[in-house]
């Protein structure tokens, strides 16, 4: 019931751009309602499923057709239905944020196509965590991949989105390449398609732990665990908003889903793929939200704040990982639970956070955070909205944030009171770490605030004129609202997540043990205490006589707009403090002169893996293999003699083997 | 926790902190030779600021009266958090620790946002500093606090802080000691004091948390005022507690000396606030590195 639920979902979601494609003839308003329609009717129908699954009505089915790999197996157990609620209510709400963001009137060209490979992106996403056979694993992952390419490149006339969409063609491809080896191997180790987990000591400890590195490889790909994060930024920078919010809270998440689901078939997990696991979240952490920091574009920042959320992820799947290798069943179980919300919690808040900066970029026409300015006043519900994102993400009590990263730092804690020696120094670093990310966060989203939404506006264009409309701001407030809902009553959540624990770690009594009582009860009091204050502070301001005059600025009787603290200056200290990792490029004018004549100032932070590493390794690859030329003769001729021969190679060289 | 227990936990940590101000103005006063206001000026200040009108920035929106609030309500949170003494705190579960930096996160956010609000170059510059120094703070404190933690093997810092203390002084003293060093350095950072920043400097270039809240006046200034006292409050009785692990019968001779210990405190901080010049901003970060540092070998020693 709940499989073919979610297959329905699934379907309608996957055909919402081909419906609008039909209808388009009766105007592109019509079709515009038609495709949001479709997403919402297939996303109600799989947040039934997940939740049905998720109340332990998960069941799964298998379609016997006489496919070449045998019976092709679907379900939907708890773990899948988890990751099932995001990827079902972030499609409804982007979909819903495109009526007015992206509607088919303003884009004629660009909108009916987006809206197909955004369905198929979404409805492929589905279909991966509804497969329980690699080969429907590799058909969901391959139509997720290619149709986000698609999303992705919407706006193809221009020439970044054309460099974005190919970096992005690229790490897609080579992650496939690694998920191809990983269910190669898996078929050569145990002899099936079937992802069902591996019998203890049925497969020798080497090839699982091959089967584990290659996963890390090809799914690290796609989540974005650095150094493999390289083409998350630009990506994201690129695609329409709403696409970027998709990519970003759910898309990504599609990879660490592939992580847990892979490390739960294989049956005897050795501690080092839980360290490396943690080693690499903190890494992805601390340098995601540094680079987060430096960044001028608000885009490219919420982009390396997935980077950072990821790794926080990772943190919680490494801690969940040593404890299951070391049994303590409980901490994994804590530490698993936190990483699983948190991927839930990310989903919602990255979700609302891109979807406020797209409706700051449709206003003003700019990303940058530097001409930005003082919006909270033309768009007061706009900046509410990304207020509560904003708290959420840097992990603040009252809202969810703050519950699955306390859940990741319990599990962690636990896991370095447990550990001696080297681990002790493994688990003992990452807990300072998770707090150094938790204050860059905060700088980093006090500077986003700060200078999009507060202090004067930069530009006319931001000052009075119209809130978001409404399609685009019920979307934002739904996800708001979720947060708050979260962060007030994780217990309502516990069950679905000791049942998603229980799944991953192969173990029923793997329950979650947290004090989520205790952290509703701090989410309330400090709301319940900021009302009653705040209300107190109104009445007594009703009676006070109020002025209203200029900021203070030492005396300057005629601020203006330009002197506020930039973002970049907001930043400066901290890029300044990480310049060893983040390696700024500043141009700024010597002062040679008591009178200097104008000048300009220019810093940027590139990144490191891009474009220091691959692009200067891919460009010296080019003029290397420049005699590979000889062989591009132009003629088809050429190149079926070409394929032939690589037949015949290939043929002869396996007949002689065998 | 008997109910007489919880009015006393709650009406403490409400009353006291002011007094540690005046204790603090009153020693760099002594120490420069001059006598100084009485000791329970603050507490009239924040009368008088209570009864005055506000000036408001044309600028500003409903952020900015956010930050007091958030700010006072936060460190009223995260005083609770903290035992008085060998008492229980009053809230106190498996993890609170994290409840406690991240309540005082969440203030410090809307104290730098209500800072940016104003769109002063000024305010700014402070907001930028406060993020930046107390970002670098957190992994001192977390050290700090991990070394506690695996020593003791509890998860609640009234538990950490309970009647096993003095033992786990006498199993695990060196790493103790550095984690207590590097909590003073912390407490000084996150409540501005010298050599982080100068409470009583008149140059906005140089301040840090006054200038972050120059456009504030009237109530709001106050809550802001009362909420600092509350957060040093907290961030003392950590500190006090954990230096003096002794454990003194009866809760209210308990929380006597605890209080007793907060007042030494706050001499020793007008102390080095009188011996100290502050630092060039350009070396703050490398202090507060030089405190995780110190408790990083706290944890090193517990290796084994």
């Amino acid at each position: 019931m709940s499989t073919w639920l979610a297959l329905i979902g699934a379907a309608l979601i996957s055909a919402s751009g081909l419906l609008a494609l039909c209808v388009r003839r009766t105007g592109p308003r019509f079709a515009d309602r038609v495709a949001a329609a479709a997403v919402g009717a297939g996303a109600v129908s799989a947040l039934a499923a997940s939740v049905l699954a998720l109340a332990g009505g998960g069941d799964s089915l298998s379609l016997d057709g006489g496919f070449p790999g045998g019976v092709l197996c679907l379900g939907l157990d708890a773990l899948s239905a988890l990751f099932l609620l995001p990827v079902a209510a972030l499609t409804a709400a982007c979909a819903t944020y495109a009526l007015a963001y992206f509607p088919a009137a303003a884009h004629p060209r660009e909108a009916p196509r987006l809206r197909v490979s955004f369905g198929l992106a979404s409805g492929g996403m589905i279909i991966v965590l509804l497969a329980r056979h690699s080969l429907v694993f590799l058909a969901g992952w391959e139509i997720m991949a290619v149709s986000a390419f698609f999303a992705v490149t919407t706006e193809d006339r221009d020439a970044e989105v054309r460099d974005a969409g190919f970096l992005y063609l690229v790490s897609a491809r080579a992650s496939t390449l690694c998920l191809l080896a990983l269910f190669a191997l898996h078929w050569v180790a145990t002899g099936s398609f079937d992802l069902v987990p591996i019998g203890a000591g049925a497969v020798s400890p080497a090839i699982q732990s091959a089967l584990f590195a290659l996963a890390l490889t090809g799914f690290g790909l796609k989540a974005g665990l650095v150094p493999l994060h390289y083409w998350l930024p630009p990506a994201h920078a690129a695609a329409p908003t709403h696409v970027s919010a998709l990519l970003s809270g759910v898309l990504i998440k599609v990879g660490i889903y592939g992580i847990v689901r892979v490390a739960s078939l294989l049956p005897d997990a050795p501690p080092w793929w839980g360290e490396s696991l943690l080693a690499l979240g903190v890494v992805s952490a601390v340098l995601g939200v540094a680079f987060a920091l430096a960044q001028h574009d608000v885009k490219r920042l919420l982009a390396y704040h997935s980077v950072e959320n990821i790794g926080i992820i990772a943190i919680g799947l490494g801690a969940a990982l040593i404890a299951r290798a070391t049994g303590h069943w409980q901490t994994a179980a804590l530490a698993l639970a936190g990483a699983l919300l948190h991927v839930v919690n990310h989903a919602l808040f990255k979700g609302l956070l891109f979807l406020g900066a797209g409706a700051v970029i449709q206003r003003t026409g700019t990303r940058s955070l530097d001409a930005l300015g003082g919006i909270a006043k033309a768009m007061p519900a706009t900046a509410l909205c990304f207020v509560v994102g904003a708290v959420s993400i840097v992990g603040l009590p009252p809202l969810n944030g703050f519950v699955s990263e306390f859940l990741v730092y319990s599990g962690l804690l636990r896991v370095a009171v447990a550990a001696d020696g080297g681990l002790w120094l493994l688990a003992g670093f990452a807990t300072p770490a998770l707090a150094l990310v938790g204050g860059l966060a905060l700088a980093c989203f006090a500077k986003v605030v700060g200078s999009v939404f507060l202090g004067s506006p930069r530009h006319s264009s931001m000052t009075g004129g119209a809130e978001a409309p409404a399609p685009m701001l019920a979307p934002m407030a739904g996800l708001a609202a979720a947060c708050t809902a979260i962060g007030i009553a994780p217990f309502a959540l516990a069950p679905a997540l000791s049942a998603a624990s229980a799944v991953a770690l192969g173990k029923p009594e793997a329950q979650l043990v947290a004090p989520l009582g205790a952290i509703s009860l701090v989410a309330l009091l400090t709301l319940a205490l900021c009302a009653l204050l705040a209300l107190a502070l109104r009445t007594r301001l009703r009676r006070a006589p109020l002025e209203a005059g200029l900021t203070w600025d030492c005396g300057y009787a005629a601020p203006s707009p330009h002197m506020q603290y930039s973002a970049s200056s907001f930043a400066e200290p901290l890029v300044r403090t990480f310049s060893f990792a983040l390696l700024p490029r500043v141009r700024a004018p010597q002062l040679a002169a008591v009178f200097p004549g104008r000048g300009a100032f220019h810093s940027e932070v590139v990144d490191p893996v891009l474009d220091r590493l691959l692009v200067p390794a891919a460009r010296a690859f080019a003029n290397a293999a420049g005699w590979l030329r000889l062989l591009q003769r132009g003629s088809v001729h050429a190149y079926l003699l070409y394929v032939w021969l690589a037949l015949f190679a290939l043929l002869a060289v396996t007949g002689m083997t065998e | 926790m008997t109910l007489s227990d919880v009015a006393f936990a709650v009406v403490i940590p409400l009353l006291f902190p002011p007094l540690m101000l005046g204790v603090i103005t009153r020693t760099k006063a002594r120490i420069a030779g001059r006598r100084g206001p009485p000791l329970f000026q603050p507490y009239y200040d924040l009368l008088r600021l209570l009864r005055k009108g506000v000036v408001r920035s044309r600028t500003t929106s409903w952020v900015f009266l956010a930050g007091p609030v958030v700010g006072l309500v936060t460190a009223c949170l995260a005083a609770a958090i903290v035992p008085l003494g060998a008492n229980g705190a009053l809230l106190s579960f498996p993890g609170d620790l994290i409840a406690f930096a991240y309540l005082l996160g969440l203030g410090r956010f809307f104290t730098i946002a209500a800072a940016l609000d104003t769109g002063s170059a000024f305010e700014g510059m402070g907001a930028s500093r406060e993020a930046a120094f107390s970002c670098l703070a957190e992994p001192a404190a977390f050290f700090a606090l991990l070394v506690l933690v695996k020593l003791s093997g509890a998860y609640s810092i009234g538990s950490m802080l309970g009647p096993d203390l003095p033992d786990l002084w006498a199993r695990g003293a060196p790493s103790l000691g550095l984690a207590t060093v590097s909590l003073f350095v912390v407490l000084l950072a996150e409540n501005c004091r010298m050599p982080f920043d100068d409470p009583t400097t008149h140059l906005e270039l140089t301040m840090i948390h006054e200038v972050m809240v120059l456009d504030h006046s009237g109530p709001p200034f106050a809550l802001i005022l009362y909420g600092s006292a509350i957060k040093l409050f907290a961030y003392g009785l950590l500190l006090a507690r954990l230096a003096t692990p002794f454990h003194v019968g009866g809760p209210a001779l308990g929380a006597a000396v605890a209080l007793g210990e907060l007042l030494v405190i706050a001499i020793l901080i007008g102390v080095v606030e009188s011996v100290m010049a502050r630092l060039r901003l350009l070396r703050v970060p490398s202090l507060l590195v030089g405190a995780s540092l110190l408790s990083a070998f706290g944890v090193l020693l517990l290796v084994g």
